[in-house]
């Protein structure tokens, strides 16, 4: 059957059961826009290119799918590169197909030409220019096994136009091989069995878990395993959510704003065991003294995580999922006997932690961005998909909002890219239509991608924006406050706008809150508002997130309020 | 143990832009490349790269899995070791008068290389072995002054067993 690029581009997009594209056309991709009405495919039109890859990016960690989306060449494609290289560093699923000039016109500077693929190289897990029409189905297949195996990732396919419409012949679905990429699933037994004999002597071991546990959809194992072991739990910011934030055995988050007990947990330790983490180094504090007492197993699907940063004493190269169910069968068929009884001082000693440290804020007459968050929390009950702006919005979002369940936080962790809230909310809610989904941003943040609002509006998705308003760039004026003697150098955004007026632009919901006994209200008729909304909590200025560990210092050498 | 000098031989796909992926890893991680040849093998659809780096051996450890981690590299080798061959070639162009003509062509002949282009003043001599031969060539080269040289990089196989 002979069919032209576009019309494959669909039949593989139909294969690889995609619904949903998040984009923007332009000349380059007119030919495959053409073709895609014809298709049950929803597209959401964004304003920006960058929020289309966000919105690909909160679809994908909402649903477990990839996400896809679709620009036109030249500065479509630049304006891609933010939100891949986001998707890059918290491995998350995307295919990002790009239009480009036709193929006799590559190299010659043409008009809204650009080198995507060599631009996106060192942010992509792979990427193709596809210049044959007889590659494109094999190419558009392998972009999406390689995205969604192994350690996910994002796959960028440059499209140029006239392969759109040469007509090339379509094979249905083949799988696809490539020979030099194998993903290993399958850790280890011998390896894990050692894990099994140093959980039995471990007098203080720890969990720590990341982005690869919700990515691998192995919370419930995990939380089996933790549970059955009695083995206390924390997490990377990519790992909240894939433990119950309201288990007793839950340490809350770990790092630079980890909870107090979370970060002596670690450092006390003789056992920490990591799964799908990479020892980011705002986890890790200053390298030699993290887990200074610790034996360190790492399980992680990507060799490269292993022994990257931090020395390990048993390295385990596979998928939390297939490694937590191994261990719960070890576990269960060895039993552990008495080992879980044997952690009560260790068990009290956290509860010392949790009880004299406690996550805490200073009262005043101002509202405090985080009693905005523990009000959301209660009045959501836990239950909403949460999403965050980058900075002291975030930090609060995963210090005060308890996590039960994977696929709630949806946040930008590793590239730490201000303006990925609101268009990941979109997305998450494109995925989630009945569930509430809240941005928690700041007024700095939020500024970053705010036009996506007009893309909520389009599709009449209820996303609510919850923003911390500070007039400041937060974190970057608390890192002034405490390591600048205050000199607040370009982090004052006094300016405005009014969010209030701004929402109403847009056609959605404005509510502001000026007092803290105003929060609760504001919030009800945020959530309760019938479709997007923002609430704009004017909240003390110069309130700082704590715990703090200075950058490169220990992590038990914490700043608290 | 420090920062040893290590080949690293890998089978990649014969396609455009695979160069500038390893290139670009080696750059982008701040790791270091001393050389780097690359060249088809018997079946065309695959090269083998040839890299010569300096590293300390958990900077080596990444530097091998960053690599194979690549959608396009089908194998890699360590071929630093005594258990392969190692060879590079250069090209020197040396001045060559009347006054040293013979010595170097004794030189030449000492080392086993060859003059593959004579002019009124120069030579230009093709040399193939190990890094240490063709250093010494080139010390011995020096003073008659070397007008230019170019050198391929190490490359390098695996013995075979027996």
């Amino acid at each position: 059957m002979k069919l032209t690029g576009a019309e494959i581009l669909m039949k593989v997009l139909h294969e690889e059961s995609v619904d949903t594209i998040f984009g923007f056309p332009g000349g380059a991709v007119i030919d495959i826009y053409d073709e895609l009405v014809n298709t049950e495919i929803n597209h959401y039109l964004v304003r920006h290119e960058q929020g289309a890859v966000h919105a690909a990016d909160g679809y994908a960690r909402a649903s477990g799918k990839v996400g896809v989306c679709l620009v036109t060449s030249g500065p479509g494609a630049t304006n891609t590169v933010t939100g891949i290289a986001t998707a890059y560093m918290d491995s998350i699923p995307l295919v990002i197909f790009t239009g480009q000039v036709p193929t006799h016109l590559i190299g010659n500077d043409a008009f809204q030409e650009v080198d995507i693929v060599g631009i996106s190289r060192p942010c992509t897990k792979h990427n193709y220019l596809v210049k044959r029409a007889s590659d494109l189905a094999r190419i558009i297949r392998e972009a999406f096994y390689i995205a969604r195996s192994g350690r996910p990732g994002p796959v960028l396919v440059d499209l140029p136009k006239d392969i759109m419409i040469t007509k090339a012949t379509y094979q249905t679905a083949v799988k696809p091989k490539i020979k030099s990429y194998r993903p290993h699933y399958e850790p280890n037994k011998r390896q894990l069995g050692k894990v099994i004999d140093l959980i039995k002597k471990a007098k203080r071991p720890v969990l720590f878990i990341g982005g690869g546990v919700i990515l691998s959809k192995s919370s419930k194992d995990l939380t089996e395993f933790a549970r059955r072991s009695q083995i206390p739990v924390t997490a990377s910011l990519m790992g909240m959510g894939a433990f119950p934030g309201t288990d007793p055995l839950w340490l809350g988050m770990l790092g630079m704003h980890g909870t107090y007990r979370a970060n002596m947990a670690i450092g006390a330790s003789d056992l920490l065991i990591s799964m799908g983490v990479r020892f980011d180094d705002r986890v890790t504090g200053k390298l030699d003294t993290f887990a200074p007492k610790a034996k360190i197993v790492h399980i992680d699907i990507d060799p490269t995580s292993i022994q990257k940063n931090i020395p390990v004493t048993i390295p385990i190269v596979g998928d939390c999922l297939h490694a937590l169910k191994s261990l719960n069968e070890m576990a269960e068929k060895n039993n552990l006997g008495d080992v879980p009884r044997s952690r009560k001082s260790w068990l009290s000693q956290i509860d010392e932690w949790r009880s004299t440290r406690p996550l805490a804020y200073k009262t005043t007459k101002a509202i405090k961005p985080q009693f905005v968050i523990e009000k959301l929390y209660e009045l959501t009950e836990g239950k909403a998909i949460i999403t965050t702006e980058v900075g002291q919005n975030q930090m609060w979002a995963a210090q005060y909002y308890h996590f039960d369940k994977p696929d709630h936080f949806i946040t930008s962790g590793g590239l730490g890219t201000m303006g990925f809230g609101l268009p990941a909310a979109i997305g998450a809610q494109v995925a989630h239509p009945d569930q509430t989904v809240v941005d928690i941003a700041g007024d700095g943040s939020i500024q970053m991608n705010i036009q996506e609002m007009a893309t909520a509006m389009q599709y009449c998705l209820p996303v609510k924006v919850v923003i911390l308003n500070n007039q400041y760039l937060g974190m970057v004026r608390q890192w002034q406050e405490l390591f600048y003697e205050k000199r607040y150098a370009c982090t004052c955004m006094k300016s405005g706008p009014d969010f209030v007026k701004l929402a109403k632009a847009y056609g959605a919901g404005g509510f502001r809150a000026t007092r803290p006994d105003q929060v609760v209200d504001v919030l009800k008729k945020g959530l309760s508002y019938d479709g997007a909304a923002i609430m704009d909590f004017r909240v003390e200025k110069e309130e700082s997130v704590y715990p703090m560990v200075p950058a490169g210092a220990p992590i038990t050498e914490m700043l608290l309020v | 143990m420090m920062n040893e000098k290590h080949v690293i031989s890998m089978l990649v796909d014969n396609e455009p832009g695979v160069l500038s992926r390893v290139a670009g890893l080696f750059s982008g991680r701040g790791y270091n490349i001393e050389s780097l040849c690359v060249a088809e093998t018997i079946d065309p659809d695959v090269s083998r790269i040839t890299l010569v780096t300096r590293a300390d051996p958990p900077i080596l450890e990444q530097i091998e899995k960053q690599l194979n981690k690549l959608i396009n590299v089908n194998k890699l080798r360590d071929l630093s070791g005594p258990e392969s061959v190692q060879r590079e070639m250069a090209m020197i162009c040396v001045q060559a008068r009347a006054n040293n003509r013979a010595e170097i062509l004794r030189i030449v002949d000492i080392f086993r290389c060859k003059v593959v282009d004579v002019g009124i003043e120069h030579y230009i001599i093709e040399v193939t072995g190990d890094e240490g031969k063709l250093m010494a060539l080139i010390n011995l080269l020096k003073p008659m002054g070397i007008k230019k040289i170019a050198r391929t990089g190490v490359i390098a196989l695996k013995r075979e067993p027996g």
